[in-house]
């Protein structure tokens, strides 16, 4: 029997080589959601090492700007590491560690899941070996020097376009070499089950807090919840506990690149097609021979040809809505609300906050945002700076 | 499911001698260039070929197949001109083929229209790596219902799930030698006559190991515990290295690898 289904999404699309390593997750995980010392423990750990409840802050210079919608923005950048990966990691790492692994493996794209996975491998006490695609090693250097300085060794995938999706291949190539003693920490919503459900799980804290703490600010619910989508995790996380409130509008921004109409895009939404691919059946940018197609995004972390199942049947359903925004839009966005707020997001938030400044001008004053802002830009400041035109080093 | 009555092609091979089953990727370095190893390599002794329909992202493959996959990709090999050149080839011999790729190409073409050409054109099998027992319910009614088998894979960590697996398979058995991912390897170290007993418990379809086979020495080795043997990463490495010009070197080579076979 096929597990893991959103709709006619998800699965369990996995080697052989791999089945009893990803059973052996599914069990664990099946055991220790409903252990209340598992998830003392993981609540212990999210409060006073990642610094959680992240704050719902109230973006005001940039609401009276935007002159519609109140906007608050969800900061998950301030989490420790700088993004919500870390929400995730923590979770499975504290699950390796219960099952009785002894080394993590990880793909990364911007760096942020590579970074965490790496940070928390240092702190329980295993070994820790990251793939990133050569792309991203060089428009993401400070993070693969993170990475090392935290103990990882990181490995730089030079296969395919030498980026996530590669890094995912390679991952996924390493496991079944070796899986005894090792975890895949899989970085986002997608894989085979349970990683789409484990992932949602472990991030759906973000909308947790975001709900109570609106609750609490605002005596309602929001209108609107906007995320950046690469795999998908930081919104799957954003949405989750707003998907029963039907009146709040989920709305997850994809990656455009240069433009939908254009070859170089992340938008799998817009522009993808039914597939199956690493371990899930989904929407994936692709040809008509199912070759998933080479895809394009100034941002590593959303540069991806696929989206999460349960996304994609989020998508199907209606229940949420995904626009892409192009490089241009993200980058603008970028400096508007480091000038605006004194907010420097990643340039994956980026495309959130930019979206939220298309939306909010429509909507009225007594109506409300939430952006998520899944990391910080610390990381992007070099690789913003060439793309307008400055070399500086870093 | 496939007709009973109907002489199973690929188990045929089996019968009365060890198998040597060849495979390489479709389109490298040319499909003209894959038709004329195919059959060189039948002629030398091959008793099935495995054809490896190039993917964007094999992930059960190491580097020597996944480069063979770039490069095929990148002179445009397309599954409908895979399908041409197997007619052709069809035309001029009758050695059991069958496809290796994964899900992606399958589902995209389409399940039915896919299994259809594969009977149309005379394709006997599918292998598809990266499709486990519990997902491959509608692809093994479809192939059957085309007369094709769905290869079943076992693998050194499939344990307690050997003979769940073993259980209902056709053609043959591809049991997996090692760990990991395709590639050449000096050593094999997994105990496959532990898995090859179990199997026999249960089902009588022949088990050819695969996965870092390339000497002589280990093909009669293997031999001596499994009714046949595979080699990919060999023959994708001599296709690389001499390139149009590897024809009589891969007929050379299996010749002395299906005389290995004891
Ligand atoms: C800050 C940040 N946001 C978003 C993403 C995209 O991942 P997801 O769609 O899983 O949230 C990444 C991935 O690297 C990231 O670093």
């Amino acid at each position: 029997m096929s597990k893991g289904k959103y709709g006619i999404h998800g699965g369990q699309y996995t080697p052989e080589t791999l089945m009893n390593a990803i059973i052996e997750v599914e069990k664990a995980y099946e055991h220790y959601k409903n252990d209340p010392a598992f998830q003392d423990e993981l609540t212990e750990l999210l409060n006073e090492y990642a610094g959680r409840p992240s704050r719902l802050y109230f973006a005001k210079k940039m609401t009276a700007d935007l002159g519609g919608a109140k906007i608050y923005l969800k900061r998950e950048d301030l989490n420790h590491t700088g993004s919500h990966k870390i929400n995730n990691v923590l979770g499975q790492a504290l699950l390796a560690k219960k099952m009785g692994k002894t080394r993590l493996i990880a793909e990364t794209g911007a760096g942020q899941h590579g970074v965490a996975t790496a940070t928390a491998a240092a702190l329980m006490g295993f070994s820790c070996e990251i793939f990133m695609g050569k792309e991203d090693t060089d428009r993401q250097a400070l993070n693969v020097f993170r990475m090392r300085l935290l103990g990882a060794t990181v490995h730089v995938v030079t296969s395919g376009t030498m980026t996530l999706k590669d890094a995912v291949n390679e991952t996924f190539r390493e496991w079944t070499t070796r899986v005894d003693d090792t975890h895949y920490v899989l970085g986002s919503v997608m894989g085979p089950h349970p990683f789409p459900e484990m992932v949602r799980d472990f991030q759906s804290v973000i909308s947790k807090e975001a709900r109570e703490q609106m609750l609490q600010k605002e005596g309602k619910l929001p209108d609107a919840v906007i995320a950046c989508v690469g795999g998908g995790s930081n919104a799957m996380g954003a949405f989750y506990n707003f998907i029963p409130d039907e009146s709040v509008r989920l709305i997850g921004c994809e990656a455009a690149g240069k433009g939908v109409d254009t070859e170089e895009h992340a938008a799998t939404i817009a522009r993808g097609s039914l597939g199956i691919f690493h371990g899930m059946k989904s929407y994936f940018c692709q040809d008509e021979y199912g070759q998933i197609a080479p895809v394009y995004s100034i941002s590593a972390g959303l540069d991806y040809p696929g989206i999460g199942p349960e996304h994609a049947h989020l998508h199907d359903s209606k229940r949420a809505e995904y626009v892409p925004i192009t490089d241009d839009e993200a980058v603008a966005a970028f400096f508007y609300l480091s000038r605006t707020e004194g907010i420097i997001p990643a340039i994956e938030s980026a495309h959130a906050i930019a979206y939220a400044m298309v939306l909010a001008p429509t909507m009225s004053k007594d109506q409300i945002i939430i952006v998520n802002v899944s990391g910080r830009g610390d990381k992007d400041v070099a690789a913003i700076a060439r793309y307008k035109g400055e070399n500086i080093h870093e | 499911m496939s007709n009973p009555n109907k002489v199973n092609q690929i188990s045929k091979i089996f019968a009365d001698q060890k198998a040597f089953i060849a495979f390489l990727t479709a389109g490298d370095p040319s499909l003209d260039k894959t038709e004329e190893f195919i059959l060189a390599m039948a002629d030398a002794g091959a008793d099935l070929i495995e054809i490896g329909i190039p993917f964007s992202d094999p992930i059960a493959e190491g580097p020597v197949i996944e480069a063979a996959n770039e490069r095929a990709l990148q002179v445009g090999t397309t599954t409908d001109k895979i399908f041409a050149m197997v007619r052709r080839i069809r035309a001029k011999t009758a050695i059991p083929l069958v496809f290796l790729t994964y899900m992606n190409p399958i589902f995209v073409y389409g399940g039915e229209r896919f299994f259809a050409t594969c009977e149309e054109v005379g394709i006997n099998g599918v292998i598809i790596p990266d499709l486990p027992f519990e997902e491959k319910g509608e692809i093994r009614e479809l192939a059957g219902s085309h007369g094709l088998d769905l290869i079943t894979l076992i693998a050194p960590t499939s344990q307690d799930r050997i003979q769940m697996l073993a259980r209902d398979a056709t053609g043959f058995i591809y049991l997996v030698s090692s760990l990991g991912v395709t590639g050449v390897r000096s050593e094999i170290k997994t105990d496959l006559a532990a898995i090859i007993a179990d199997i026999r418990q249960v089902s009588k379809t022949p088990v050819a190991v695969g996965f870092g086979i390339a000497t002589p020495e280990q093909a009669t080795t293997i031999s001596k515990l499994a009714d046949g043997v595979i080699v990919g990463s060999a023959i994708v490495r001599i296709i690389a290295e001499h390139g149009p010009a590897a024809t009589p070197i891969l007929s050379d080579y299996v010749r002395r690898m299906k005389a290995a076979l004891v």
